[in-house]
């Protein structure tokens, strides 16, 4: 039986229904999490949201299909790429990275942080830009003061990077400690709030 | 676990883009379209099975049948062959419109099952009838689409 051959749809009719897709899902029929990339000075970023606000920023490494699995199996699965819906979000990096500090309020949901972890995330808030704590002294904030390790366990798996500045948080040593995007990221980070310009 | 909704869309979005222009004009079948994955995001965290193909499918023809009540008109062997000069990529519009002159069962069956590519039993799930009768349509579709594709290149 011969199959009857149509031609390829035209790549740029497809982003337009997709965008047409994107501005339906609104509202009561809005996705479970919405998402864009961003292209920064420290690569491709990741940005997924709620209708509550910025859930989720994951750098490049952390690759995007396994992000955006982990967005569907503790969120939910209805899951739609909107680079529309996060012109703000786009922004606040822009700004950020242009070493304006607090672009402005970025609305975040932190979801994601549960129990302690979560607790460490709502003191890293309050840690300024330009700032640095040790893991010690922000441990010493919490309803745990001597839990220093789980301190960095909730750095180390801040699901809100950048927004929620985890890279304001280096070692009682002096050096700057792990980062989720990498050490070398976590030095020219604070290089950007100390100077206003982010090294190469 | 169920998949970001989004790789459906990368996955199956040309497919279901041919469905929909196969069975209805051009600017009906982009409202199919969107129609299409607006409900099937809304239902994807409660889907089941493996057959996610078949089920847009599903969706795509019910919103098709949706979209032709709701702008009042049938498809006519006018529709997408007004006497405008041929866009280019003319011939695929041949294609379009000779589907568009089949009658409405032959032409699901051939959509279905031709450019969908769907088993004859997930297009009569589809279509509401039997598989032997789904086989029928599609190869008595088959055979008018060639006769009015021959026509036309003459």
């Amino acid at each position: 039986m011969t199959a009857v051959v149509t031609p390829p749809a035209d790549p740029a009719l497809l982003a337009r229904l997709h965008e047409r897709l994107e501005a339906r899902a609104t509202g009561a029929d809005a996705p479970d999490v919405h998402y864009r990339t961003v292209d920064s000075p420290v690569g491709r970023l990741l940005v997924a949201a709620t209708e509550a606000g910025v859930a989720r920023i994951a750098f490049e490494r952390e690759g995007e299909d396994a992000v955006l699995q982990t967005l569907a199996d503790r969120i939910g699965p209805r899951i739609l790429r909107t680079p529309g819906r996060l012109d703000d979000a786009a922004r606040w990096f822009d700004g950020y990275f242009a070493g304006r500090r607090d672009p402005f309020a970025l609305p975040l949901d932190t979801r994601l942080a549960k129990g302690f972890r979560l607790e460490v995330l709502g003191h890293l808030r309050d840690v300024g830009y330009g700032q640095r704590v040790s893991y010690a002294a922000l441990a010493a904030t919490t309803s745990s003061p001597r839990a220093v390790r789980a301190v960095g366990t909730a750095c180390a798996t801040n699901p809100l990077p950048l927004a929620i500045p985890c890279h304001r948080v280096t070692r009682s040593d002096g050096s700057v400690g792990a980062y989720l995007g990498g050490p070398e990221m976590k030095v020219r980070l604070l290089a950007l709030e100390s100077t206003g310009v982010l090294p190469e | 676990m169920r998949e970001p909704f989004e790789h459906v869309v990368a996955e199956h979005g040309e497919v279901v883009w041919r469905v929909c222009r196969g069975l209805l004009p051009q600017h009906d079948a982009e409202d199919a379209w969107s129609e299409t994955f607006l409900a099937a995001l809304g239902a994807w965290d409660r889907f089941e099975g493996d057959r996610v193909r078949g089920w847009l499918v599903t969706i795509a023809h019910r919103k098709a049948l949706d979209v032709l009540r709701a702008s009042a008109r049938t498809v006519t062997p006018e529709e997408g062959v007004p006497d405008a000069p041929a866009p280019p990529g003319g011939r695929d519009l041949d294609l379009w419109a000779a589907l568009a002159r089949l009658p409405d069962g032959q032409r699901a069956a051939v959509v279905h099952h031709h450019i969908a590519g769907l088993p004859y039993d997930e297009v009569a799930l589809v279509t509401g009838t039997s598989s032997a009768a789904a086989r029928k349509a599609a190869s008595d579709g088959v055979r008018r689409l060639r006769t009015l594709l021959v026509l036309e290149e003459a």
